[in-house]
Parts: structure tokens; C-alpha cells; sequence
């Protein structure tokens, strides 16, 4: 079974020896210097000058595949599809949310120096309960991760100790997302109701609308993307995550074995949804808004289809796929809009039924022929 | 001020009706048309009081005209022409109305708006001529109209009409209308303070009655007031049964239409562990195969319903064999990945809807037998398309029942169902039971789609806004159990409607969404799980 052989390694660190870990890394860090540089060193005007809006742009697209990081880890290394990963998203950006309406102090449209507009249009007295202690950073940042994770804790223990799997957790998951939609749009619940949280001024002191703070978080959600890729990958290349694809593959024999099959279930559950959570909390400043539509259904099956596209347990897959399916929302959407749900149709069907691993099991498999061309030099290895 | 205009006016109109009353049986068939164009011409005076005795005059007149007068005066569509002619405008949409002449009732074809001049009246008389032509109605020969008039006497009645009033109760033949006048009647005396009255209003649901019995609870009178009070406890206690039968009607007409969404998704999961995120739109083509037949059947909206019976179920069946053919037999044992290409295919539906008929919300003609309601009390009124599609829901189970219980297919189904593996190799072809089933279920949602469009809007998104829902009804009430799916959806229906007016609807909706995600950790297959070898799978 152990065919690692660098079984003696840290498990944090284990990634790092990996070939494909380093590939993606790199990429990605070249990818984020290239941006920069051509942000900030060409001129403007010049062909090669990358402008405030792409950078917000793609800083959008990698809080997105970071996101389809978290989804591949619990779909393609636990074999759970979750329909409801919006959900955990949409509360890591409605926590950052809080924070930053918070940061808006006295500026409103109302001037209230506590409470946001919507609460003081609504004629709210004070602020309740759950929206104390988001003035301080720290406590924010903290519940982007504590909040999504406790959902999915609580969500999680009462699914997989009853043992609901396959089908019916992908369903009570949408169930699950869509309830939290209705309640959000609720102007009771105290989120801003349909319109969501918007109007963001700062984060820690920095002007949201200045480019420079576009491009600190474009290579913050940069730098957690790669942080959050090697802790999934961390996981996966470790005795857990062996047990987690063992349950992936074969749940009961596994739980013959002797594995507390649902231990190892929550804790990755719990993991993805923290950080979907980080995922949402660094999309939120970029774009400006959150609203309960980010829990609808929809958007949930969505980042399964990035996952999918990009292939399945493979991590940087989901990268590829997240990045790639948004370029075309945003080329199809610019250009013909009534054509967008047509092609996202479409790649659901095809990628299901022609590309099941996706473009990454492309790659291997061009990878794959590649070798099998050359003659058989390492057929003794 | 007006309630002694009102008063005034019915003691002249008495007088008023015993005179047509008596008319009406020496059989003078054609009245003066000088006397009533005098009538009229009084009518057209600037003054209102002068106008207000123009009408008693024309009560008094023994003209049989008198209440289509009143009534076209009251809508304001007794106008003059220039030429000094009284017309009854007929029509008074667009540029040009058709009238009628107001003593011959001869049509005189489509005049100009410009050349009429109304004959206004103000709110005053407009409450005289209503109570007037109330009481003019009770001496209709048409029941309908009795009872409507009837009706409106609900606190209406004073010192004057008592006694003419109780007269006319012994008179009465209609059950309904007698009542009504019983009621009328009882509430003039509970108001002026007979306790009897409050006898006969212990039964009646009708708010007007509860008005006058909490004004008399209030009264002076300790002995009326107490018997007001105890009429209106037992009233209050009624119309909590009452309320509580209508919430269960709404909550079964609900849980009929989930039944109907589920039932073909039931089916289609149970057999082929499949789960088709299409099927909503399968439901949103039979609505709109509805809207098509009417539109290719202008005016027979009712002929159109029933002919897209079958052919929502042909449509929609079709779909899904072609569904099943390209998509879902290539993904066979992968049911995730059919989750996902059958969302793929709900997208294009959606689209292809949105862009090759409209984004809009389509029409669709309920037909005249099946709108209007069921009226049981004056608390309780049932819907007739309601209960229509209750009816066609259950209908649908039965067939499908017998279906999978007394036919070859229905046989295979089941075998397929609980063992595919044995069913084949005992010489079943599950491949051909797949697309079957499949037929099958999608052709349900296309019924579904059909009901559906007599209560909803046919629009892109009919199907989305009950997927979710159908699922959460499979997955209550267990997967491939028919009646699991029936008691599920009729219980979530009726959940939903009982926690409504007390959370609202969002609220309610989440509940029951909360509730099930919670229900599955306690029973994971569900009410009515399989038992035994079929488990396993």
C-alpha cells in the first residue's frame, strides 16, 4: 500500500517532493509575478499592460479555484458530491462582509456611526447578537473559518453518522444551501435581505477601490490558493487522505477494516468548507458585494462542473477547470449572453459523458502516449 | 347623515313596491312611454336631492324598466345624446360605445363618446341606489339575484323594512335566500336589542354577523350582551373548524401538486437509481404543450385542457427517452455523473424555452367549468381548480398503481427494481424496462406540467421552482415506494400550509426543509424504506 517513499517526511512538507505540486506551484507563482509586473511596470496604453480591472478579474477567478480546490477534496478523494458548497462560500463572504460594513462607520447614506444602512432603513434599534465583534479584524478572519467549518461540523456529524451517502447527501446538500438562500433573502435574518451587503469602503485601513489594493488581493487570494492546494494536497498524500480514497472507493469494506469511516469524513468535510469559507471571504472585498444569491443551487452545481471539467481528484485539475469555465462565462457573457447557458449546458453533458477525468486526464493521457512512443528505456525499472 | 337618507328612501320605497308589486299582477305589459321618459327627464337635473327624488319617483313608477335604470344609472352608463335621447351605453371600452335606447331596449349601434353626456351622480346616491335595488332584487324572479340582494341586507335592515321583511320570509321558497333574509332580519333585532335575534345568528359564519353580535356583546343590555358573547364564542369555535378544513384543502391541493411533481422521479430514481435533474423541465414542457394546444385551439380552452392531456404526456415522454437514449445510458452505475449531464440538459431546456418562445410568463386559459369555486359556508369556499387537480393527482396515482401492479411492464419493472442483476438473467430486458420506465416517469411530469399550468405561471422556470421540492418528497418518503411518495407529498403539502400563517411562507418553507434534512439522519431511506434484498442496492 505505502508506495511513498518519502514516508519519513513531515506530512506538511510531503507535497513539495511531489513532480506535479511543484509544476502547479510554479505556474501559479509565475503566473502572479507576470500579472504584477505588467500591472505595474508597463505603461498604460501599451499592448502588454494588464489593467486594474483584469487584475480584479482574475483575482475573481482564483478566489473561484480555490473554492474548486475545497470541492475536489471532499468529491474526488471522499467520493461526496456536495451540492451545497456554495453555501459554506457564501458565509465565509458574508462574515468578511460584516467586517467590511462595519469598516464603513459613520459614511453611510445615514450617517449611523454602528449600524449599517440597511439595518438603520429597516429602523433597527441596535445590532443584534451575531453581528457584535465584527468590527475587529481578527474576530472576522476567525469566523470566515470558524463559521462555515461549524456548519459543516454540525451538518456533517448528523449526515455521516446516520450514513447518508451518494445520491441522497448530494441531495439534502442542495436542500441544505437552497433553505439558507430563502433564509438570507429574509429581511429578518438581518443580512441585508435581497440586496446582501454591499458598499464596502476598506480593508484594514486600505481604500477597496485603489488598484494597489486590487492587486494586494489579487496575490493574497494568489498566496491562498497555493497555501490552501498544498494543505489539500498535504492531506490527500497522508495516511488520512489514503483512508479517506479507500472510503471513496469502498465505504463498507473500509469500515470492516477497522476505520471509523465517518471520523474521516467530517474532518475533510470540515476542512473543505473552511476553505470554501477562506474562498468566499477573498472574493467578497474583490467584488465589491454579497448577496444570498451566492447560495443558490445553481451556483453550488456549477463548481462541481469546474471540478469535473477540470478532472476529478486531481487538485490542480480544479484550478484549471474553475479558471477556465469562468474566462468563457465571461467572454460568453460579454459577447452573447443568451448563448452562456446553452454552452454551460452543453459542457455539463459533454464533460460527463466524453471527458468523465476531465482536462487533466488529458494531459495523463497525452502524457501516457507520449511515453508509450518513446522506445521502452526504463521497461526494467 | 346617509344612514337616515338610506332609511328615508327604503320607507318611501315600500310604499314604492307594494304600488309595482301590484302592477306587476293587473299585467300591464307596456308602460307609458311619455310617463317613463318623464321619469327620466327628471333625472337630468343639476341638483342632487332633486336627483335623489327622480329615483324614489321611478321606484314608485310601477315601470319594469325601473331596475335596469337604476342599475345603468348606478354604472354610470345612463348617458343622454345631444338629440335629447336617453341610451343605455352598452360597452364603454374604447373610442366608440355601443349603445341602446333606454325605453325600447332597440340597439342604435356604436355612438361617439364625444356626443353622450353622462348623468353623474354623487356618493350619496350611489349608497341610495344600492340599497334600493337590493330591495327591488328581493322581488326578483331570479333566485340568483334574490340571494345576492339578500345578502346585502346583511345589516342593512332598519325599523322601516322589519315588518315588510318577515312577510317576505314566509313568502320565500328558496331555502337559501330565506336564510339569508332570517339572518338579515336577526341582526336588526339583536341591534335593537331583542334578544332572540342572537338565537338565530348563533349559527351563521357571515362577518356582518359578527359584527353586529360583538357590537351587542359591547352593548347595554347585560342580558344581550352576555347571549352575544356566548353566540359569539360558538361562532368563533366554527369558524376555527372552518379555517382549519380550508387549511387542510390548501395544504392537499399543495401536496397534490408535489405528488404529481415526485411521482415520475420517483419512479425513474427507484428503478434506475438515476436521479434526472431534468425532470422539471420535463414538467415545464407539459405546461407549455397546454399554452401550445390553446393557442392552436383559440376559444376551446376547455377541449385544449383535456387533448393535452395525453399529448403533455407524449411530449414530455418523448423528451425522456431521448434524454436517456444520448445521455443517461451511457452513464450507467455513475449516478453522480448523471446528476450532473441530466442538470446539464435542464440548462438547455431552460434556454432553449427562454429563447425560442419568450423569456415571459405564458397565459393559459383556465376553463369555465373549472374556475370559480365550491361555496360550503360563508367561512369556506373551496377552488374548483384546486380540487380538480386533486382529483387528477389522485387519478394519476391510481393508474400508475395499477400499472405497476397488474401489468407485464409494471412486473418487469418492479423485478428490475429490486434485483437487476437476477432480473436479467431471468429474461428480462433491463435495458428496454430502462426506457420504459423512463417513458414512463417523464410522461407523469408532463401530467404534472399540465395541472400545473392551471394554478401557476407557465414560465422558464416553472421546473426549478419544484425540483427541489420533488426531491425532498422522494427522498421523504422513500425511494421506489409509490405510497411513500403519496403520503410524503400530502404531508409536506399539508405541513407547509399549517406552519404558513403562523411563520409565513418563506419561514414555512425553510422549516420543512430543516425538518427533512433532519428526518434523513433518523431514517435515511426514507418513510416506507425497501426492506429486504432490495436494500442492499
Amino acid at each position: 500500500m505505502m508506495t511513498h517513499s518519502s514516508s519519513s517526511q513531515c506530512w506538511l512538507t510531503r507535497p513539495f517532493g511531489e513532480r506535479a505540486t511543484q509544476i502547479f506551484l510554479g505556474v501559479l507563482f509565475a503566473a502572479l509575478l507576470l500579472v504584477t509586473v505588467l500591472h505595474l511596470s508597463v505603461p498604460q496604453g501599451h499592448p502588454l499592460h494588464v489593467n486594474a480591472y483584469t487584475v480584479n478579474l482574475f483575482g475573481k477567478y482564483l478566489s473561484y479555484a480555490l473554492l474548486a480546490v475545497a470541492v475536489d477534496l471532499v468529491w474526488g478523494y471522499l467520493g461526496i458530491l456536495s451540492l451545497g458548497h456554495g453555501a459554506f462560500f457564501a458565509i465565509g463572504g458574508y462574515a468578511m462582509g460584516m467586517y467590511l460594513m462595519r469598516q464603513i462607520g459613520d459614511r453611510g447614506t445615514y450617517g449611523d456611526p454602528v449600524l449599517p444602512d440597511f439595518m438603520v432603513f429597516l429602523s433597527w434599534e441596535s445590532l443584534p447578537w451575531y453581528w457584535l465583534g465584527f468590527d475587529m479584524a481578527w474576530f472576522a478572519f476567525a469566523m470566515v473559518l470558524i463559521a462555515p467549518g461549524l456548519l459543516a461540523l454540525v451538518f456533517g456529524f448528523l449526515a455521516f453518522r446516520s450514513r447518508v451517502t451518494g445520491v441522497y447527501l448530494s441531495i439534502i446538500t442542495q436542500a441544505l444551501t437552497f433553505a439558507l438562500m430563502l433564509a438570507f433573502f429574509r429581511n429578518e435574518m438581518g443580512f441585508g435581505g435581497n440586496n446582501g451587503l454591499t458598499d464596502f469602503r476598506e480593508l484594514l485601513g486600505y481604500n477597496l477601490r485603489s488598484n494597489d489594493t486590487r492587486l494586494g488581493l489579487f496575490i493574497a487570494t494568489g498566496v491562498a490558493l497555493a497555501l490552501g492546494y498544498i494543505l489539500c494536497r498535504a492531506i490527500v498524500t497522508s495516511k488520512l487522505g489514503r483512508v479517506c480514497v479507500a472510503t471513496r472507493d469502498a465505504e463498507a469494506r473500509t469500515r470492516f477494516i477497522g476505520y471509523r469511516v465517518e471520523r474521516f469524513q467530517l474532518f475533510v468535510f470540515v476542512v473543505s468548507a473552511m476553505l470554501a469559507g477562506l474562498a468566499g471571504a477573498l472574493y467578497v472585498p474583490q467584488v465589491g458585494i454579497i448577496n444570498p444569491s451566492e447560495f443558490s443551487p445553481i451556483f453550488s452545481i456549477e463548481i462541481v462542473l469546474w471540478v469535473a471539467l477540470g478532472g476529478r481528484a486531481t487538485l490542480y485539475g480544479a484550478v484549471i477547470g474553475a479558471i477556465l469555465v469562468n474566462y468563457a462565462k465571461t467572454v460568453f457573457t460579454g459577447v452573447m449572453p443568451d448563448a452562456w447557458l446553452f454552452a454551460l449546458g452543453a459542457m455539463f453533458v459533454l464533460v460527463t459523458v466524453f471527458l468523465p477525468k476531465g482536462v487533466a486526464g488529458l494531459f495523463r493521457y497525452l502524457k501516457r502516449k507520449h511515453r508509450d512512443d518513446q522506445p521502452p528505456k526504463e521497461a526494467t525499472a | 347623515m346617509r344612514r337616515f337618507l338610506s332609511l328615508g328612501l327604503l320607507c318611501l320605497l315600500l310604499l314604492g313596491i307594494t304600488v309595482t308589486a301590484q302592477a306587476q299582477t293587473s299585467a300591464s305589459v307596456d308602460a307609458d312611454d311619455a310617463a317613463a321618459l318623464e321619469l327620466l327627464e327628471a333625472l337630468d337635473v343639476r341638483s342632487f336631492p332633486a336627483k335623489g327624488e327622480a329615483i324614489i319617483a321611478i321606484l314608485q313608477s310601477d315601470d319594469e324598466r325601473a331596475r335596469d335604470w337604476l342599475q345603468s344609472l348606478l354604472d354610470g352608463r345612463l348617458q343622454r345624446t345631444d338629440d335629447g335621447r336617453f341610451v343605455v351605453v352598452l360597452d364603454n371600452r374604447g373610442r366608440d360605445w355601443p349603445v341602446a335606447d333606454a325605453l325600447t331596449g332597440e340597439p342604435l349601434g356604436d355612438m361617439s363618446r364625444r356626443d353622450l353626456d353622462r348623468i353623474g351622480i354623487n356618493n350619496n346616491l350611489r349608497n341610495q341606489l344600492r340599497s334600493a335595488i337590493a330591495v327591488v332584487d328581493l322581488y326578483s324572479p331570479d333566485v340568483e339575484r334574490r340571494r345576492t340582494s339578500a345578502t346585502r341586507l346583511l345589516g342593512e335592515v332598519d325599523a322601516e323594512l322589519a315588518e315588510p321583511l318577515s312577510e317576505l320570509i314566509a313568502e320565500e321558497e328558496d331555502a337559501q335566500v330565506k336564510r339569508r333574509l332570517t339572518q338579515a332580519l336577526a341582526i336588526y333585532q339583536v341591534e335593537s336589542g331583542q334578544l332572540e335575534g342572537v338565537e338565530t345568528l348563533r349559527g351563521s359564519l357571515h362577518p356582518r354577523v359578527r359584527v353586529a353580535l360583538n357590537r351587542a356583546a359591547n352593548g347595554d343590555d347585560p342580558i344581550v350582551a352576555d347571549a352575544a358573547n356566548e353566540a359569539l364564542i360558538s361562532i368563533e369555535q366554527n369558524l376555527k373548524i372552518n379555517r382549519g378544513l380550508e387549511t387542510l384543502y390548501f395544504g392537499l391541493s399543495l401536496g397534490s401538486v408535489l405528488v404529481l411533481a415526485a411521482i415520475g422521479l420517483a419512479i425513474t430514481f427507484g428503478v434506475m437509481g438515476v436521479i434526472n435533474m431534468a425532470h422539471g423541465e420535463l414538467i415545464m414542457l407539459g405546461a407549455y404543450t397546454t399554452w401550445a394546444m390553446q393557442q392552436l385551439l383559440p376559444g376551446q380552452p376547455g377541449l385544449a385542457l383535456i387533448l393535452s392531456i395525453p399529448a403533455g404526456f407524449m411530449v414530455a415522454a418523448l423528451a425522456g427517452v431521448a434524454i436517456e437514449r444520448s445521455v443517461i445510458q451511457f452513464l450507467k452505475g455513475r449516478p453522480l455523473e448523471t446528476l450532473l449531464a441530466t442538470f446539464g440538459i435542464s440548462l438547455i431546456l431552460q434556454q432553449l424555452v427562454r429563447t425560442g418562445i419568450s423569456p415571459l410568463n405564458r397565459t393559459v386559459i383556465t376553463p369555465e367549468w373549472m374556475s370559480g369555486s365550491l361555496v360550503v359556508n360563508d367561512a369556506l369556499s373551496l377552488t374548483l381548480n384546486r380540487m380538480y387537480v386533486l382529483g387528477f393527482a389522485l387519478v394519476v396515482f391510481a393508474g400508475l398503481m395499477l400499472i405497476m401492479r397488474r401489468t407485464r411492464l409494471g412486473l418487469e419493472v418492479r423485478a428490475v427494481t429490486q434485483n437487476r442483476a437476477m432480473a436479467r438473467s431471468m429474461g428480462i430486458r433491463a435495458t428496454r424496462v430502462d426506457i420504459m420506465t423512463f417513458a414512463l416517469g417523464s410522461g407523469v411530469a408532463g401530467l404534472a406540467g399540465v395541472a400545473l399550468s392551471q394554478l401557476t405561471n407557465v414560465g422558464p422556470n416553472l421546473g426549478q421552482n419544484y425540483i427541489i421540492d420533488s426531491f425532498m418528497v422522494v427522498v421523504f418518503g422513500g425511494v421506489g415506494n409509490l405510497w411513500g411518495t403519496l403520503v410524503a407529498g400530502l404531508s409536506l403539502g399539508i405541513i407547509n400550509q399549517v406552519l404558513e400563517p403562523w411563520a409565513g411562507a418563506v419561514l414555512a418553507k425553510i422549516i420543512v426543509l430543516v425538518f427533512i434534512i433532519l428526518f434523513i439522519q433518523k431514517r435515511p431511506r426514507g418513510l416506507f424504506p425497501q426492506k429486504g434484498r432490495a436494500a442492499e442496492g
